[in-house]
């Protein structure tokens, strides 16, 4: 932990409590995010990842604690301070959450249109540079999004999220529903952008091998809190059942091999 | 983050190799400024670029440079980039690297014969539609029939459930609607009829209007509203959720179980909801002709009894289970035509709300005319 202290840190929060009716989600969750580092939340199923995500992104309120990004509380930041705060990160959503009356260019466009005295020229140029960016080809920036795979659909989210040259991204379950290939291809996107842009990325996901190909770190929920965080060796030595379990499960192992194998072949 | 430090673009084109000297912040912010300083320098010259005062520099101010380069390099030129620090090397590499070249797609201008087939297309999806309509009438049918000789494979819960949904819960806004449609036409009658003193004719206007046309017709065009988009949302749901594909691979007929309880459902209860619009409006209309016109309900009674033939009330109802096959036929046909994306169910919804509204109006044109061709 001593070479984590020197980094700055990025997002902290502080006692967070959501629960919904009577079912609490977390209780008392402190998590630091370090600049520059891809951290993964893993959890079970239900055990708030995406909720996590949300609170931090200001779409859930939690009924206690604090959340500090960038800097700035976010729960008591007035209107403006917020709206500043929102330009410097980028969300992409499960399936893209791409605005389905707009072409992929056009989505790219929407965060772009309040700066001032941006050129409309520009930053149709702009856009398009995002698409490819994030691996699309240039035609797919005049398609619609229901015309668009659902492959095809996350990476022009992932454009959407990156428009601004956000500091900090957030990625709910990037690799969810993609196939195996196409997960890979997306884990090494995720991984060559966060580098080549200098960003932190807060990934939410299920998916070993993306904490393999992509995540310095990484935080697992249990027990509506933050368990444990570390590297993915760290992970390995934890006796928690739910931890041991899901990092020595089989599918870790093939995905811990897969990782070893890439890595050999270097 | 402290405000954007200014940018400082600097371009001296006085010796052979054109220097260009960029400060401060090339961001997103002040991109456009900055294209329109690089676009000037001319493709003629070698260019050295002096990128040790940028602070600070995004995807927009490395696109502006990249775009430059690429430019200048086509040119045939040399481009040098000087005292660039390993972060905006990194980033003008990505950036490079990703510029996207157009693909320009054939663009076709749309001649007469584009127009013709356009034309014949849209002929053509609607012969189709009507087509597709009529072939669930059949199904609907064929079904309907194959219950009637196995009574096991019926589900008479459905029915119940959709009477219910389709017939109970409607009677509110039914009745309400139609005692108001009373109230309206024995105001507007009375005030036109006192001009020839002929105000007790009101009643004849009152029972021929509302038991002969407008009771049907507007319960039709309500439950056309109500029903009609219920049948859509709930078929085309189960559609996108693909239980209509797990039924049919369990054996199940998505035609038995999803058509025959609903449109059987429709066709038993319009003619009841028809019946309650007739009286409520009469009674609505009876209401405002006591008050106004100060007949008495028991006048009322007689003169409508006297006055008007029960054939009002008869070509009034039989029009009511035509109209209900054709609201819930236009409701289950568009639930089944659902896609697996939401915006479809939206569309389809709403077509099916104006597809059965406007299919009861036609149909309503057309008894009307054959009401009057055989006389009654």
């Amino acid at each position: 932990m001593q070479e984590t202290d020197e980094k700055e840190v990025i997002i902290s929060l502080r006692g967070i409590r959501n629960e919904f009716g009577s079912h609490v989600v977390h209780a008392d969750l402190d998590l630091d995010v370090y600049r520059g580092e891809i951290l993964g939340v893993v959890g079970g199923s239900g055990s708030g990842k995406s909720v996590l995500l949300r609170t931090i992104a200001g779409l859930q309120i939690p009924m206690a604690g604090t959340i500090n990004v960038l800097g700035t509380n976010v729960r008591t930041a007035d209107e403006d301070t917020r709206v500043m705060l929102e330009r410097r990160w980028g969300v992409m959503f499960q399936d893209g959450a791409l605005f389905s009356s707009l072409n992929v260019r056009e989505n790219v466009e929407v965060p772009m249109r309040p700066v001032v005295g941006l050129d409309p020229a520009i930053r149709s140029k702009l856009a398009d540079l995002k698409v490819s960016m994030v691996g699309l080809p240039y035609l797919a920036g005049d398609k619609f999004p229901s015309e668009l795979s659902g492959g095809m659909r996350k990476r022009a989210g992932l454009a959407r999220a990156l428009a601004l040259d956000p500091e900090l991204l957030f990625l709910d379950e990037p690799t969810a529903g993609l196939d195996p290939i196409g997960a890979a291809e997306f884990d090494k996107l995720i991984h060559g952008l966060s580098r080549s842009l200098g960003l932190t990325v807060f990934l939410v996901t299920h998916d070993l091998d993306t904490l393999h190909a992509t995540c310095d770190r990484i935080a697992v929920l249990a027990e509506n809190k933050v368990l444990v965080t570390g590297t993915l060796n760290d992970m390995l030595k934890v006796d928690h059942p739910w931890v041991h379990e899901y990092f020595h499960g089989p599918r870790a192992r093939a995905a811990t091999a897969s990782a070893q194998a890439g890595h050999g072949g270097d | 983050m402290s405000p954007n430090p200014d940018m400082n673009v600097e371009i001296d084109e006085t010796q052979a190799t054109v220097r260009l000297v960029l400060r401060g912040a090339l961001t997103i912010a002040n991109v456009t400024e900055l294209e329109g300083h690089l676009g000037k320098i001319g493709a003629t010259a070698p260019v050295a670029a002096d990128l040790s005062g940028v602070q600070r520099i995004d995807t927009a101010g490395a696109w502006a440079v990249a775009t430059l380069r690429e430019r200048i390099q086509a040119g045939g030129q040399q481009f040098d980039i000087l005292g660039a620090t390993e972060q905006v090397e990194d980033l003008l590499h990505s950036v490079a690297n990703a510029l996207p070249h157009p693909e320009a797609l054939p663009v076709r201008r749309a001649t007469l014969p584009d127009w013709i087939i356009r034309v014949g297309k849209a002929v053509s999806r609607s012969v189709q539609f009507l087509a597709a309509l009529t072939s669930y009438l059949g199904l609907f049918l064929a079904r309907l029939g194959r219950a009637a000789r196995h009574p096991t494979e019926f589900r008479l819960t459905a029915l119940v459930h959709h009477c219910e949904e389709v017939g109970l819960r409607a009677v509110p806004i039914v009745a309400l609607m139609s005692f108001l449609i009373g109230v309206v036409l024995a105001f507007q009658g009375s005030t036109q009829l006192r001009q020839f003193g002929a105000e007790v004719f009101v009643v004849d206007l009152l029972a021929i209007s509302i038991l002969r046309e407008l009771g049907i017709l507007l319960t039709s065009i309500i439950v056309a509203g109500r029903t009609a988009s219920a049948f859509t949302a709930a078929i085309g749901s189960m559609k996108m959720r693909e239980e209509i594909d797990a039924m049919r691979t369990l054996g199940l007929d998505p035609a038995m179980t999803l058509f025959v309880p609903r449109i059987l459902a429709l066709i038993l209860m319009l003619p009841i909801l028809g019946l309650v619009a007739d009286v409520m409006g009469l009674v609505g209309g009876g209401l405002m002709a006591w008050i106004d016109l100060g007949i008495s309900p028991a006048m009322f009674v007689t003169r409508l009894i006297e006055g008007t033939d029960v054939n009002h009330v008869t070509v009034g109802m039989i029009k009511a289970p035509f109209f209900a096959v054709i609201i819930g036929v236009v409701g289950c046909h568009a639930g089944m035509q659902v896609q697996s994306n939401a915006e479809s169910l939206g569309r389809m919804t709403s077509n099916a709300v104006v597809t059965a509204i406007f299919a009861v109006i036609v149909a309503d044109a057309v008894f009307s005319i054959f009401f009057a061709q055989i006389g009654i």
